[in-house]
């Protein structure tokens, strides 16, 4: 059918395609590593680089990029841990190199990731990992190699609770976060007027959905409000007509939903599709705050509530919020979000413990991560501080907010003495949008 | 209508739209299978790159991707033809795990490729020119779905046309059955193989411009699919075409009737467990081969 000659120009103007359509990504800077003879401080960051998770994955390795830019060059403007001086002063200038391990999503190549950087690039401490089912078999290996892992994003609460020495978390779970849902709903009902009585639970199957959707069906017995669909999900899943008919039978007051970023997108579009109205959609961040998810569905994922942990607006009252953003925005091309801000604060509470140990022995990066004491107004979080309970390593100054998408952006709206617009409830039907 | 006939209907109706975009991608891997009796594990993976191809030429050329079907189906065409010259050609005596590891290997390279080119972001088409639902009698209906369903049903049914009634489609069932024989009756193999698999990825060609118009693209995205259309395809019968379009439909009915009616948390275990009911029951597949 085809001679040699047309085969290789069919693959020649294959190839010019392909480079043509792979000209059209916007370049991804990447910080230049320091090329100093100063000794250099290791550690791994383990994050889903690949799969259907790879967007959160390549902003949370910039949170961590970011942060590491921050701490080994000198920014005396910032009112960050270790921004003012060039690396880390207690250890001669000495600057962080984070080699970064993918999981793809996967507990056990989670795990292996964590032996392989710990066994072979000797990290002396461990960042990660996002997904609450990888951190809990990566901080496993980490705990029996005696290696400080710190979990800056990862909200399942059974994490902290497994009696580890080695484990930290900064971030609330979602107990906590599930707690400000019901907090949130009795605020609106005591100062807004509207009262819900019914909730729809939607959730992804893997630990950390399952997870939310237990504690949000505990604390809505213990709440009084009565629990009218209970729907998992699986989370890698080409529809979900199924489980949208159910929600729109059951018709509940509010949803909550915890889903990771393709369901999210999926259900937003498969709401619109089946003109599903409920009053309010509150949602418990992952997928929800995820860039891609306005930047998918656009002005369809107006007026969803999600819980969040962080929001651009809170640089209304600390504008070092909207000064690392710029930074960020300039280095990944996207606004920072709740996953980058954990990630970027993690890795500086990290180095922050390990310039107070003064060495990189673990053991005292393990003592120094104990005794952290990070005031609310070090941090871009919405948190009173960072403290490591000494019983299970969990921060208890952590606290989340609630921020509304409106006009495809998110704004926060609760609490309501925090809020930077008022809350819109119930939400437009499709056909009054 | 009653509201229970009603939910029903609804069900039935998105089974159906569901059903049929399965039957098309699996209508294609039926097609390949069937002429070389080779399973192509890329086939969910050339769907995303004909999303891809949508996708991009909507967005540098402002083409919609009703307009750039044929364009995306011919582009997938000279694709299917390139990797059986390349890669398939040179591995048909090889034994049955190269052959395996050569179109897992094309997974692997494609999923890599379009993260490094296009990064891992997720793409969706925003105004396509099929948007929006309509309401029939009550039951919602998405443009874009329908218009995927009445292509998948065309596609199929040309690719069916074009295999049992023309002479070049005798040639591709001759080579299936028998290539020595075809051979002798002065059938190129060489060309019927190359054939099936240009037809075969043009199915997903098509499949991929028709989906573009409504679900979001991603390298991963040839994983969903991917995997439900292996499945179809053994349980409508490795090989028939007939039989994968119907287990397809089967497959996309059960899918949402069972996740309705039982649980949502199910349905998979719903669609499975008649997967093995009918491959106990009957090893060759609802429909046999051709």
């Amino acid at each position: 059918m085809f001679d040699r000659r047309t085969f290789a120009s069919l693959l020649l103007a294959l190839a010019l395609v392909a480079g043509l359509t792979g000209a059209c990504k916007p370049p991804a800077p990447t910080p230049t590593p320091a090329p100093t003879p100063v000794p250099e401080v290791v550690i791994g960051a383990i994050y889903p680089l690949s799969g259907a998770l790879a967007p959160t994955g390549e902003v949370l390795k910039g949170g961590v990029e970011l942060a590491v830019e921050i701490i080994n060059g000198k920014y005396p403007d910032l009112n960050l841990p270790l921004a003012a001086e060039e690396g880390l002063p207690n250890l001669g200038g000495a600057k962080i190199k984070v080699i970064f391990g993918d999981h793809e999503a996967s507990p056990e190549k989670g795990m292996s990731e964590a032996e392989r950087l710990i066994t072979e690039e000797k990290v002396v401490a461990l960042l990660g990992c996002y997904n609450s089912s990888v951190t809990a078999t990566a901080s496993e290996a980490a705990e029996r190699h005696k290696i400080p892992f710190v979990n800056a994003s990862s909200t399942s609460p059974i994490l902290h609770t497994r009696g580890f020495k080695y484990f930290f978390r900064t971030t609330p779970h979602d107990r906590t976060f599930a707690e400000n849902f019901f907090d949130f709903l009795k605020d609106l009902k005591e100062k807004k007027g509207i009262e819900v009585k019914t909730l729809a639970i939607v959730y992804e199957d893997t630990l950390w959905g399952a997870d939310v959707g237990k504690a949000e069906k505990e604390l809505a017995e213990k709440y009084g409000y009565e629990v009218v669909a209970d729907i998992p999900y699986e989370h890698e899943t080409a529809e979900v007509t199924s489980e949208v008919m159910k929600l729109k039978a059951a018709n509940a007051d509010a949803v909550m939903m915890a889903s990771y970023i393709s369901d999210a997108i999926l259900y937003q579009r498969t709401f619109k599709e089946l003109d599903f109205n409920p009053p309010g959609i509150l949602a418990m961040d992952a997928g929800h705050i995820d860039p891609s998810f306005l930047g998918t569905v656009g002005a369809d994922g107006n007026y969803i509530l999600s819980r969040e942990v962080w929001a651009l607006d809170l640089a209304v009252k600390k504008p070092m919020v909207e000064t690392v953003n710029d930074m960020f925005k300039e280095r990944v091309g996207k606004d920072m979000d709740g996953s980058s801000a954990r990630a970027f604060t993690g890795m500086l509470v990290l180095a922050d413990a390990i310039n107070r140990a003064g060495s990189t022995d673990p053991e005292a990066i393990r003592k120094a991560l104990r005794e952290t004491d990070i005031p609310g107004d070090m941090i871009i979080m919405p948190w009173e501080g960072v403290k490591f309970d000494p019983e299970t390593g969990q921060n208890p100054l952590g606290r989340g907010i609630i921020v509304q998408v409106q006009d495809e952006k998110y704004y926060t709206v609760w609490p309501f003495d925090l809020a930077s617009r008022d809350i819109i409830w119930p939400m437009p039907t499709w056909a009054e949008r | 209508m009653t509201p229970q006939a009603l939910l029903l209907a609804q069900t039935v109706v998105s089974g159906l739209l569901v059903g049929l975009m399965f039957s098309l991608i699996a209508v294609g891997l039926a097609l390949i299978y069937g002429v070389m009796g080779l399973v192509n594990f890329a086939h969910g993976d050339l769907l995303m790159l004909s999303m891809y191809a949508a996708f991009w030429l909507h967005k540098l050329f402002s083409l919609d991707p009703l307009l750039s079907l044929p364009l995306c189906t011919l582009l997938l065409f000279l694709l299917g033809i390139t990797i059986y010259r390349l890669v398939v050609k040179r591995i048909l005596d090889a034994p049955k795990i190269s052959q395996i590891f050569a179109t897992f290997g094309l997974v692997v390279f494609f999923r890599n490729l379009a993260h490094f080119l296009w990064s891992p972001d997720y793409r969706l088409i925003r105004e396509p020119f099929l948007r929006g639902r309509l309401e029939v009698f009550g039951i919602y209906v998405s443009i874009p779905q329908l218009v995927a369903s009445i292509g998948a049903v065309v596609a199929s049914g040309f690719i069916y046309w074009f295999v049992m009634k023309t002479e070049i489609g005798r040639a591709l069932r001759a080579t299936a059955e028998d290539k020595e024989a075809a051979a002798l009756m002065g059938i190129n193999s060489d060309r019927m193989y190359a054939l099936a698999w240009g037809m075969g990825a043009a199915c997903v060609g098509v499949a991929g411009a028709l989906l573009s118009n409504f679900y979001f693209v991603f390298p991963e995205v040839g994983a969903i699919f991917g995997l439900t259309a292996l499945m179809i395809v053994v349980l409508g019968g490795l090989g028939s075409i007939p039989g994968a379009f119907t287990a397809g439909i089967i497959v996309g009915l059960v899918q949402v009737l069972g996740g309705y009616f039982i649980a949502p948390a199910f349905k998979m275990v719903v669609v499975f467990l008649i997967y093995l009911v009918i491959v106990i029951l009957r090893p060759q597949g609802l429909f046999g081969k051709w």
